[in-house]
C-alpha cells in the first residue's frame, strides 16, 4: 500500500515510509537526527582518542602524557564523552522517539536547528577552550568544582549546550502532545518513547541544576560575584551531575527494550511492570547525586542515608526489574522462533553475528556484573569511605556509561545507519567484530581499575608511584591493554560509521537493507525459565559481592 | 513492542510467576542491603563522621598554626611534625599542594583530626588502610577516629586539585 509511493511523492510531502518497519518517517526529524548522530560521532572520536592516551598514562610503564597534557585531555575526555558524544546521541533519540515512533511530525523544525545550532556552539566554546587555554585554566576537569576557576568560555559554552540540549526536551514533550492533538498516534505511547519520555523528564530537572550551577559560577568567573559556597556548589552541580548519567541510563535502558525487539522480535514479559520501573526511575533516581557527597562535611548521616539508602534503593529496584524484563523479552522473542529446548537455547541460537544483538547484550552484562554492582556497593554510605575518588569510581562508571550506554548506543547505531541513513554498511565483519572489541577491552579496564581503586589507587592523579600496592604494575598493564582493545573497537566504529555515510551504497525508495536483519516480532508470549536462573543469579553475585566489601570495610580504622 | 502500542488494556494483564518471584526477591535485596546500612550507622565501627562546621579558611589555618606551635616536635623537608596526647583536637591542612603537619599517633587511641582546605577542594585519602575524606574549603571535617595499626601512613590528594595535583602528599605516623 504505503510502500508504492514514489520518491517524488515522498519529496513532496516531506516524508517517506521506511520499508522496513512501516513508519512514517519526515524529513525535518531526520535532518534533526542525522546532524545530531554526526555530532556525536564526532565527539566520540575526540573523547576516544584521549582516552587512548590517559589509558596510556595511567599504565604507569609507559606514561606518555606529561603531567599538564595528562589533566588536560582528562578534561576533554570527560568533557566530550560523558557531555557531548552522549547528550548530542540522546537528542537524535528523543527526537527519533516522539516523532518517528508515532508516526509524528517535528514540531517547529526551526526551534530544533536552534537547539542544535546552540549546543554546536557549546560544542566548539568549550573544545575550543580546553584544546588551547592555559592549562591552569582550563583542566577543571567534567566537575570543575569551586573554587577551581576556569576560563569565562569553559563555563559560557557549558551553558549554551544545556540551553540547546533543554530545547530539545522541550520540543520532545511539545511532539508527543501533538502527535495525540493530531491523532497521529493515539492511546498509551510504545513502551520506548515511554523510557524515552522518562529519560525527558530527569533530563529537564537535570539541566535546571545545570544551570543553577553553571549560571552563577559563569558570573564568578568574570568577577561579578565574589564568592561562592564550594559545598553548596557540590549539591547543585551533581544535581547535574549525576542525574546527567541517569538520563543515559533510561536512554540506554529504553533502547534495550527497543533492541531486543529489532533483532530478535523480543517483547517485554508486562508492559505494566516494566513501564512502572521506568516510573520508579524517575521519581527517585535523582538520588543518585547524594552518592558524591557521602564523605562531605556538610552533609549530614541522616540526609546521606535517606537519599542513598532509602530512596535510591527504590531506583536500584527499577534496575533490578529491568535487568530481569530485558533478557526475559530476548528469551520471549528467540523461544517464539522455535528455540525452545531447555533453558538456555534461546540464549545460544541467538544472532551473535548481527552487531546490533551483541552490542545490546554486552552492554547488558557488562552494565549489570561491572557497572552496576560496583555503583550499589559504592552507594552505600559506609563503603564509600572505601572507594570515593579512588580509581574504583571511573571503574565503575566505565562499566555503565562506557560499556554500558555507549555500547547500547553503538548498538542502536547499526540500524540508525541503513534505515535513517540509507546507507549499507560497509563491511560486515567490522561491525561483527566491533562490540565484541570495545566489550572486552573496557571489561579488561573496568576490573582493573575496581581493583586498584580498592587497593587505593587515586582517580585524576597523573603519578602514583609513591604508593605501595599490591600487584599495581600488573593491574596498571591491564588498564592499559584494556584501553588499547576498547580504543580499537571505538576508533572502528567511528571510522566504519563515517566511510559508510560518504561510501556505503545508497538505499532508494523502498529498498530494504540486507544488514543487519529486523526480527519478525514476537506475537505471543512464552515461558521465561532461562532469564529467572539469570536473574537469580545475578541477585546471588550482587549480595555477594555488597557482603565483601561490608567485610573489607570492617578492617579498617574506626572512624566515626 | 518497543515500537508498538501496547493493548489498551496493558495495566489490567496478569504478571507471570517467574516475574513475579524476580521482583519480590529483588524487593527484599533492596530491604536488606537498606537496613545494614542503617544497622551500621547504629553499631558498626567505621561510619564516615558527621560532625563538622562552617569555618572560613583564614580562621582554620590560624588554629591549625597555634596547634602546631604548641605541639611541634621536629621537621621534615620543611614539613613539622607534631605529637599531642589524644585529648587535644589534632589540625591536618590541605593547600595546593601539600598536607601538613605531620601527626603522630597512638596505636588504639581515638583522636578528634579536624581536616579542611584552604584553597581548592582536596581529597584526604589515607593510604594504604584507604580511607578517603573530602576536604572543602569553609568547611571543617571532624574526624574522631582510631588507628588501629602500627606504621607510616601517607595521605594522598585524591580530588583533583591543579596541576600540581599527584605531588601533593602528607603523612601520619602511629606509634
Amino acid at each position: 500500500m504505503t510502500e508504492t509511493k514514489s520518491i517524488t511523492q515522498e519529496l513532496m510531502e516531506g516524508e517517506r515510509i521506511c520499508p522496513v518497519t512501516g513508519l512514517k518517517v519526515q524529513r525535518d526529524a531526520e535532518n534533526l537526527i542525522k546532524i545530531n548522530a554526526v555530532m556525536a560521532v564526532v565527539s566520540l572520536l575526540i573523547g576516544g582518542i584521549a582516552a587512548l592516551l590517559l589509558a596510556l598514562t595511567r599504565w604507569e610503564a609507559v606514561h606518555i602524557l606529561p603531567a599538564d597534557l595528562y589533566y588536560r585531555f582528562l578534561t576533554i575526555h570527560g568533557m566530550n564523552m560523558l557531555v557531548f558524544w552522549i547528550v548530542f546521541f540522546e537528542c537524535a533519540g528523543l527526537i527519533f522517539a516522539s516523532t518517528i515512533v508515532l508516526n509524528a511530525r517535528q514540531v517547529s523544525p526551526k526551534s530544533g536547528y536552534l537547539a542544535f545550532l546552540l549546543m554546536l556552539l557549546g560544542w566548539l566554546t568549550v573544545n575550543y577552550i580546553i584544546f588551547t587555554g592555559n592549562v591552569g585554566e582550563v583542566a577543571v576537569m567534567f566537575t570543575a568544582y569551586v573554587p577551581l576557576k576556569a576560563h569565562p568560555l569553559f563555563y559560557l559554552g557549558y551553558i549554551l549546550f544545556a540551553v540547546g540540549a533543554l530545547i530539545f526536551c522541550i520540543l520532545f514533550f511539545l511532539n508527543v502532545y501533538n502527535a495525540k492533538r493530531e491523532g497521529s498516534h493515539s492511546g498509551p505511547v510504545p513502551l520506548f518513547t515511554y523510557g524515552i519520555a522518562a529519560a525527558a523528564v530527569i533530563a529537564v530537572f537535570t539541566l535546571i541544576h545545570g544551570a543553577l550551577a553553571f549560571v552563577p559560577v559563569f558570573l564568578w568567573s568574570l568577577g561579578m560575584i565574589e564568592n561562592i559556597d564550594a559545598s553548596v556548589y557540590r549539591l547543585i552541580f551533581w544535581g547535574f551531575g549525576h542525574p546527567a548519567q541517569q538520563i543515559n541510563l533510561t536512554a540506554m535502558v529504553s533502547i534495550w527494550y527497543l533492541l531486543s525487539y529489532l533483532t530478535v522480535g523480543g517483547i517485554t514479559p508486562s508492559e505494566k511492570v516494566s513501564r512502572t520501573a521506568f516510573l520508579l526511575y524517575v521519581l527517585f533516581i535523582n538520588a543518585g547525586s547524594a552518592h558524591h557527597l557521602l564523605v562531605d562535611p556538610a552533609f549530614g548521616t541522616p540526609w546521606k542515608i535517606f537519599n542513598t539508602s532509602y530512596v535510591i534503593y527504590l531506583a536500584v529496584l527499577a534496575s533490578l526489574i529491568h535487568c530481569f524484563a530485558i533478557p526475559a523479552s530476548i528469551e520471549i522473542g528467540q523461544r517464539n522462533k522455535g528455540y525452545n529446548k531447555g533453558l538456555f537455547t534461546w540464549l545460544i541460537k541467538a544472532p551473535w553475528g548481527n552487531p546490533a544483538f551483541a552490542a545490546f547484550f554486552i552492554s547488558l552484562a557488562i552494565f549489570g556484573f561491572i557497572g552496576g554492582a560496583s555503583g550499589v556497593i559504592m552507594g552505600i554510605e559506609q563503603i564509600n569511605m572505601r572507594l570515593h575518588n579512588t580509581l574504583a569510581v571511573p571503574g565503575h562508571f566505565h562499566g555503565t556509561v562506557a560499556a554500558g550506554t555507549s555500547l547500547a548506543f553503538m548498538g542502536l547505531t547499526y540500524y540508525v545507519v541503513p534505515l535513517i541513513f540509507r546507507r549499507e554498511w560497509l563491511s560486515k565483519f567490522f561491525a561483527v567484530i566491533q562490540p565484541y572489541l570495545f566489550g572486552i577491552g573496557l571489561t579488561i579496564m573496568a576490573i582493573s581499575m575496581n581493583t586498584l581503586g580498592r587497593l587505593g589507587v587515586p582517580r585524576r592523579t597523573w603519578e602514583t608511584g609513591f604508593l605501595n600496592v599490591p600487584n599495581k604494575e600488573i593491574l596498571e598493564m591491564f588498564v592499559g591493554i584494556g584501553g588499547i582493545i576498547a580504543f580499537t573497537g571505538l576508533i572502528i566504529f567511528v571510522l566504519h560509521t563515517v566511510l559508510t555515510l560518504i561510501f556505503g551504497k545508497k538505499l532508494q525508495g523502498s529498498d530494504k537493507p540486507t544488514f543487519p536483519q529486523v526480527a519478525e516480532p514476537s506475537t505471543s508470549k512464552a515461558p521465561i525459565s532461562g532469564t529467572l536462573v539469570l536473574a537469580l543469579t545475578f541477585f546471588v553475585y550482587l549480595v555477594v559481592m555488597v557482603s565483601i566489601n561490608w567485610y573489607w570495610l570492617s578492617r579498617v580504622w574506626e572512624v566515626r | 513492542m518497543a515500537l508498538q502500542k501496547p493493548q489498551e488494556n496493558y495495566w489490567e494483564e496478569k504478571v507471570e510467576t517467574s516475574e513475579k518471584l524476580a521482583v519480590t526477591i529483588a524487593v527484599f535485596i533492596c530491604a536488606f542491603m537498606f537496613s545494614v546500612m542503617v544497622i551500621w550507622a547504629i553499631v558498626g565501627k567505621q561510619n564516615p563522621p558527621q560532625e563538622a562546621y562552617k569555618i572560613r579558611p583564614s580562621t582554620f589555618l590560624e588554629r591549625a598554626i597555634a596547634f602546631i606551635e604548641k605541639y611541634k616536635v621536629g621537621e621534615e623537608n620543611g614539613i613539622p611534625i607534631v605529637e599531642a596526647p589524644p585529648n587535644v583536637d589534632q589540625y591536618i591542612v590541605g593547600r595546593m599542594f601539600q598536607w601538613f603537619p605531620i601527626l603522630v599517633l597512638k596505636k588504639d587511641q581515638t583522636y578528634r583530626i579536624r581536616i579542611s582546605s584552604i584553597d581548592v577542594n582536596h581529597g584526604f585519602s589515607i593510604q594504604p588502610v584507604n580511607m578517603n575524606f573530602q576536604a572543602v574549603p569553609g568547611y571543617e571535617y571532624v574526624l574522631t577516629i582510631k588507628p588501629t595499626e602500627r606504621g607510616e601512613f601517607t595521605i594522598v590528594c585524591n580530588e583533583f586539585c591543579g596541576i600540581g595535583h599527584h605531588l601533593m602528599r602528607g603523612k601520619i605516623i602511629v606509634k
